[in-house]
């Protein structure tokens, strides 16, 4: 397995800001339509990270128009341009998956920089 | 269509560069050097003998090893033969890497499937199972059903498929598109999966 890694070094992101569970951030993905390239913002909570180096993922949820949606993101994919970290949120646990039965005020995480 | 020995890493995704994930089987392959070399005037055939890997010195059989010592190399952990390589282009010692594939190609990978012990015929042969627990019937879900008639022809033919040992027989997979090629370090990578465990041999062909 080791040998798989190294080789698959060269792939792996390292220009992200480190963003932990529970953190607000906006990922900027690339879309391609047709021969068009955009960049299209998805801003939401991280809920969950899971697997290291290669095969590493995060969750994000957002509410969109009162409804839960969730993408799972490829650390290292190249689709991604950009992860930007709006907010870092206090949390207890590692994987939030309590906020998928929470709604409105409830489903609210306390940032770590307001006392 | 030449081909070439390797073994197993190990499976991991790759980005392509428009960023969609694929998975792929990363192959240690080669450099593969070339053990003996059939031709159809002498032999009635024409192929090259490939090895690949290591085998102790004593665990070789001492016909092989002097076979191996008239050639100056050592004794393989594997030794196939391949078809339709011209063997005029090669002489025994020659050793060939993966740059005999090339990214975009289609291969077969061959390998001894993981090993499964005795299995019911529902896993060994794809069997439905019998029925289900209604009419009083109970312990049947996974049973073969029916074996044969009755006093005509009074036995069970032969090659019924039953339960028994499953796996660790050769299997092919075909088809396989090489993702990425790393001559470098001799690495090989096919979309999806491949039969057998890791680090066990494989023959790749063209």
């Amino acid at each position: 397995m080791d040998k798989i890694q190294e080789i698959l070094k060269e792939q792996l992101r390292t220009d992200f800001p480190g963003f932990k569970t529970g953190d607000r951030i906006r990922v900027h993905v690339r879309v391609i339509e047709g021969d068009k390239e955009r960049i299209q913002p998805f801003e939401g909570d991280v809920i969950s990270i899971r697997g290291s180096a290669s095969d590493k993922t995060f969750t994000v949820r957002k509410i969109s128009s009162g409804v839960g949606v969730e993408r799972i993101f490829n650390y290292n994919s190249p689709k991604i341009a950009k992860i930007d970290v709006v907010k870092e949120g206090k949390v207890r646990r590692a994987k939030l998956y309590y906020l998928r039965n929470l709604s409105g005020k409830a489903a609210r995480i306390k940032d770590k920089n307001v006392q | 269509m030449p081909g070439l020995l390797g073994k197993k890493l190990g499976m991991t995704s790759v980005f392509l560069p428009d960023g969609k994930s694929v998975p792929v089987t990363v192959i240690e392959a080669g450099p593969c050097p070339v053990y003996a070399i059939r031709t159809k005037e002498k032999d009635g055939y024409a192929a090259v003998q490939l090895g690949f890997g290591e085998k102790k010195e004593k665990r070789t059989a001492k016909a092989q090893l002097t076979v191996f010592s008239k050639s100056g190399l050592k004794p393989p952990g594997l030794l196939r033969e391949f078809k339709n390589f011209n063997g005029d282009d090669y002489k025994i010692g020659d050793s060939i890497s993966v740059e005999i594939f090339q990214e975009g190609d289609s291969v077969k990978v061959t390998g001894m499937s993981k090993g499964k012990g005795f299995q019911g015929v529902m896993r060994r042969h794809g069997f439905g199972g019998v029925g289900g627990t209604t009419h009083g019937q109970s312990d049947r879900l996974r049973a073969p059903g029916s074996i044969g008639s009755s006093s005509d022809p009074s036995k069970v033919f032969k090659g019924t498929k039953m339960a028994g040992r499953t796996g660790y027989e050769r299997v092919t997979s075909g088809k396989l598109k090489v993702v990425k090629i790393i001559p470098e370090k001799n690495i090989i990578m096919v979309k999806g999966a491949v039969p057998g465990s890791i680090n066990s041999f494989l023959e790749i062909n063209k």
